[in-house]
């Protein structure tokens, strides 16, 4: 048997094929409590704390619907232009896991609380994609497994399994696009910069925290390839364990690639899951799908259905808070910034931090830069997000009024801002704590310039002979006798004066 | 006087007047279910300790001048083993729960113990209520105290048996297609289901969720209408527990037993005769009949065609249910589980668990429904079950504009004996035969005995029915019809059973 390559050349692929993605994205909501029970929503915990007999599936417990949830649901639907179910139900989706308490999972089959809908993405270069949105529908999250033992950290192989029912019941949206055809080249892109789009959606709409690194968004993609020319969809695989923005671009790009070299040896695609490897990039199948698996939906008996009234929806569209695209757009124009600089600051999610600052009396470029770029590595450099960094929009326009009072140099600033990264204090502290205030004394100042004169008279000649630049090593002293505190154009002015 | 044969009204009234404690109260029914349980098994569990802990409580409150906490305060109870109990096992009739201590209380239960009603112990039923004779019961059958050779009904055959042995004199059941009633019939005690939504099904262990519904036994019509009044009521833990007043009907009960029914116009079931019906039961029935119009009643015949589909339509809708709402026992929580050797996986433990855990009338019920529920035959089955339920509910609200009540033999035979129909589901099925509608359309009906079948002399009930929230009607008409009866009969009919 001839090795067949692993993959073909991403140029090839799109000389052949053209791509269609189907991409299934579960947002986990922040409602206070699950979605059928009164338990605390929150992220970890002790394991099994947050449990009770429903969300336990315990003999005899039922489910009641969280309104709240409902309420976020079709408020994210309606953010998505999608219509409004008047009259919906939720189902019964049976299949055996351990981690699934009943064996069910409640969910919605044939009647999603909102359908036919659409995002509009922003590309990279700015041109705008439609994607359509097939449903949005309301579900409970299943609990999380721990496969101890074995290689692979599956359940296949594992010497035995730990089971944690925190995240069992808690409320999740499932939004599902239509296919998306004849992006070519820009598909993984287009996947990307759509689950982007949908994360600042949920952000601005406060239902979700969608933290993809802990699970509270997650990404299905779906891809098929289909010969050029042709426009029956390929088999397609679904590629789940998908944790990041960049990964959903890297695992449809792989993707791609993988099924384009089976295509081309002759083969065919085999309708699968699929794991995202986010070490090397690559997929991996897990279970096959030979026959599509049977879930017997059936109406869920337990619950009355839901029956949003015209009103009620038409009250919660008034609830819709601007959204991501309009503000971007605005944004721009009040503040005169470039696209790049728009783009900039919005993939870093600064845009509120900065909007926050300037509110706290910072000018927008000042707020901008240190946002986007210093405080941005910062975040990188911890492995957190920019709202993350336990610094306030108010602390650092602090800073920027302080370089602006000549009270700070940008070097110190930046001292001042570890030191509130620290958990030092407000900036006010931190200088006070460290010494770091600028010497502005021009008495202080005098002495240490007149002190690094006497010791340099042949310098202090070149001066006054009309090479002003030779200043720079009487700068150089007095700032490294005042441990870098003194303000160097001060010093410098100085220099110059006591040589006249 | 003899304790165990005072009606709960009469136990009641002495217990409140301090003429009787319920301590001794409590106690002779115990000692009763020591003397004669052996030869019935009604019982699964005895709370001698808990019973007479509540028991004390009452008595500790009418001491110290308190008002009762309830009408039946101190009345002991026997409740049906598929309510969850905290701390006291619930077997549900199955080994897979053998030994599963339910962390908390069904609504029912917190209802009876916030009533001041000792609980006895959990009485013996068919597994998961799937039954019509207690043969079903992992722990061994009920005997009938009439005839012990004979079921005591099914699938709450524990629950009448204790009643008509004078082990309680109240118990709860709960009603999916009849097991109330049916119990209730053939052991010439009255049994109640509720509208549909009446009573909570929170801690009820769910066979069919749209159709299980929990209610009142008892010896007399006003004890099951005092019964009914304590469970009854909205549940915010059951969502499809009505929001509405609950009838009173305990004021029916009084007001029905003053004898009187001019005015009201029953309808005569005209489906629920002929052929299978035992000529014992048809007499009967034509008595009762009789007596009804004696007292006032314009009877009336009324044909409602599509009960003949009721059987079929049940026999899809309840296995569907009941084979996802059972697929939580899987041994990965709670119950019994086999085969964990260290070298099976979760599935294989799971099924070796169901295998082991379950008996052949949930087996076959679960496979009918697994069946029923698949892609491709949903349409034909559950589908088709479901259009019949609505043509039956039509049925009923057509006949409804014409009379107030519809009565009906509550069953086509009198008790048969243990082993005869075991090997014959679906002569076993036609047990439930007239009881059936109404679970499908959600509606009250109540079955209370109507003497002695001529040709075997064995108890038979009479079913009355009535639109759904109009439980009080049904509760009138058999007030009046039980006192017209046992004054014709010279006593009531428990009265003449034979000493065990």
């Amino acid at each position: 048997m001839t090795a067949i390559a692993e993959t073909l050349d991403f140029d090839e692929v799109l000389e052949h094929f053209d791509p269609v993605l189907g991409l299934e994205v579960h947002v986990e909501l922040n409602t206070n409590t699950k979605m059928f029970c009164g338990c605390a929503n929150v992220f970890g915990g002790e394991p099994n704390t947050h449990v009770c007999p429903t969300c336990l599936g315990l003999p005899g417990a039922l489910p009641v619907m969280n309104g709240k949830g409902v309420e976020s649901a079709i408020r994210m639907g309606l953010a998505l232009n999608c219509e409004i179910a008047p009259w919906c139900r939720f189902a019964r989706k049976n299949y055996f896991y351990p981690d699934m308490p009943k064996n069910f999972q409640t969910s919605q089959y044939d009647e999603p609380i909102a359908f036919d809908g659409h995002l509009d993405v922003v590309l990279d270069d700015g041109e705008v994609v439609r994607v359509g949105i097939e449903r949005a529908h309301m579900e409970e999250d299943t609990g999380k497994s721990l496969h101890v033992g074995g290689a692979t950290g599956r359940i296949h192989g594992a010497e035995h399994s730990l089971l944690d029912y925190n995240r069992a019941g808690v409320p999740l949206i499932e939004i599902v696009t239509k296919p998306i055809e004849g992006m070519g080249h820009r598909a993984p892109e287009v996947a990307r910069a759509y689950v982007t789009a949908l994360r600042e959606l949920m952000l601005a709409l406060g239902v979700s925290d969608v933290r993809m690194d802990q699970g509270s968004m997650r990404c299905d993609a779906n891809v098929s390839l289909m010969p050029k020319g042709t426009t029956e969809f390929g088999t397609r695989t679904e590629t789940k364990n998908v944790n990041s923005l960049r990964s959903v671009e890297r695992a449809v790009r792989y993707e791609m690639t993988r099924q384009a070299a089976v295509l081309r040896a002759g083969g065919s695609i085999t309708q699968e899951t699929r794991h995202f490897q986010e070490a090397d990039g690559t997929t991996s199948p897990g279970r096959p799908k030979e026959t599509s698996e049977d879930y017997r939906y059936f109406p869920e008996p337990d619950l009355v259905p839901i029956a949003p009234s015209r009103e009620w929806v038409e009250e919660l569209r008034g609830t819709l808070p601007e959204l991501p695209w309009e503000r971007r757009k605005r944004v721009q124009q009040e503040w005169g910034l470039t696209d790049e600089e728009t783009r900039d600051l919005f993939n870093t999610g600064a845009a509120d931090l900065v909007a926050m600052t300037v509110d706290a009396g910072a000018p927008v470029a000042e707020a901008r830069s240190w946002w986007v770029q210093y405080l941005t590595q910062q975040a990188n450099t911890r492995e957190t997000e920019l709202p993350e960094l336990p610094i306030t929009p108010a602390q650092v326009a602090r800073v920027i009024a302080l370089i602006g009072e000549g009270t700070l140099t940008h070097k110190l600033a930046r001292e001042v801002v570890q030191g509130v990264l620290a958990g030092e204090g407000d900036p006010d502290q931190v200088i006070a704590d460290r010494g770091l205030e600028v010497v502005s004394d021009d008495s202080a100042l005098l002495a240490a310039v007149d002190e690094a004169l006497a010791t340099q008279p042949d310098v202090v000649e070149k001066i006054r002979g009309g090479k002003v630049q030779a200043a720079g090593a009487i700068v150089g002293a007095v700032m490294k006798a005042t441990k870098g505190q003194a303000d160097a154009k001060r010093v410098r002015e100085l220099v110059l004066e006591r040589c006249q | 006087m003899n304790v165990i044969k005072q009606t709960a009204a009469e136990l009641a009234a002495r217990i409140h007047s301090g003429e009787l404690s319920s301590v001794d109260v409590t106690q002779a029914h115990l000692d009763r279910i020591t003397k004669v349980d052996d030869q019935l098994n009604a019982f699964r569990h005895v709370d001698a300790e808990g019973a007479l802990a509540a028991a004390a409580k009452v008595d500790a409150d009418i001491a110290a001048g308190n008002p009762p906490a309830s009408p039946l305060a101190g009345v002991p109870l026997g409740l049906k083993d598929v309510l969850t109990t905290k701390g006291v096992p619930t077997t549900c009739g199955s080994k897979t729960l053998e030994g599963w201590l339910p962390p908390y209380d069904a609504t029912v239960t917190r209802k009876l113990r916030e009533a001041g009603v000792p609980i006895l112990g959990k009485t013996n039923m068919d597994e998961f209520a799937m039954g019509s004779s207690t043969e079903n019961s992992a722990y061994g059958p009920t005997r009938n105290p009439w005839d012990t050779s004979r079921i005591p009904g099914g699938s709450g055959g524990g629950s009448s048996a204790a009643l008509a042995a004078f082990e309680a004199p109240l118990a709860i059941g709960t009603d999916t297609g009849g097991s109330i009633r049916q119990p209730g019939a053939v052991t010439g005690t009255v049994g109640v289901k509720p509208t549909y939504g009446g009573v909570s099904r929170y801690g009820l262990v769910a066979f069919s969720s749209s159709l299980d519904q929990a209610g009142p036994c008892a010896r007399t019509v006003l004890d099951a209408a005092l019964l009914h009044e304590v469970i009854a009521g909205h549940d915010p833990m059951d969502s499809t527990s009505i929001n509405s007043p609950v009838p009173n009907v305990v004021e029916a009960a009084r007001q029905g037993a003053s004898g009187d029914l001019t005015g009201v116009k029953v309808g005569v079931v005209t489906e629920f005769s002929g052929e299978g019906y035992q000529q014992g039961v048809l007499d009967s029935f034509q008595a009762a009949v009789e007596q009804l119009r004696a007292l006032g009643a314009e009877v009336v015949e009324i044909s409602c065609p599509n009960f003949a589909y009721a059987l079929p339509a049940y026999y899809l809708i309840a296995p569907s249910e009941c084979s996802s709402n059972l697929a939580r026992f899987d041994a990965m929580r709670y119950g019994l589980r086999v085969g964990d050797d260290g070298d099976r996986s979760a599935e294989e433990v799971m099924s070796a668990s169901r295998e082991a855990g379950f008996g052949p009338e949930v087996k076959r019920r679960i496979m009918i429904g697994t069946y029923a529920l698949s892609s491709g035959y949903y349409d034909a089955y559950y589908g088709s079950a479901q259009q019949v339920r609505t043509l039956i509910t039509r049925d009923f609200a057509a006949a409804y504009s014409q009379v107030d009540v519809l009565v009906s033999p509550t069953t086509p035979t009198t008790a048969f004996r243990i082993g005869e129909r075991v090997d014959d589901p679906m002569a076993m099925y036609l047990a439930d035969l007239c009881t059936i509608p109404a679970n499908l359309a959600g509606n009250a009906a109540m079955s209370v005995p109507s003497g002695l079948a001529a040709d075997d002399g064995l108890p038979v009930g009479l079913q009355i029915m009535a639109p759904a929230l109009a439980d009080d009607r049904m509760y009138r008409v058999a007030a009046a019809y039980e006192t017209a009866r046992d004054a014709a009969a010279g006593g009531a009919l428990i009265n003449q059973i034979p000493e065990l």
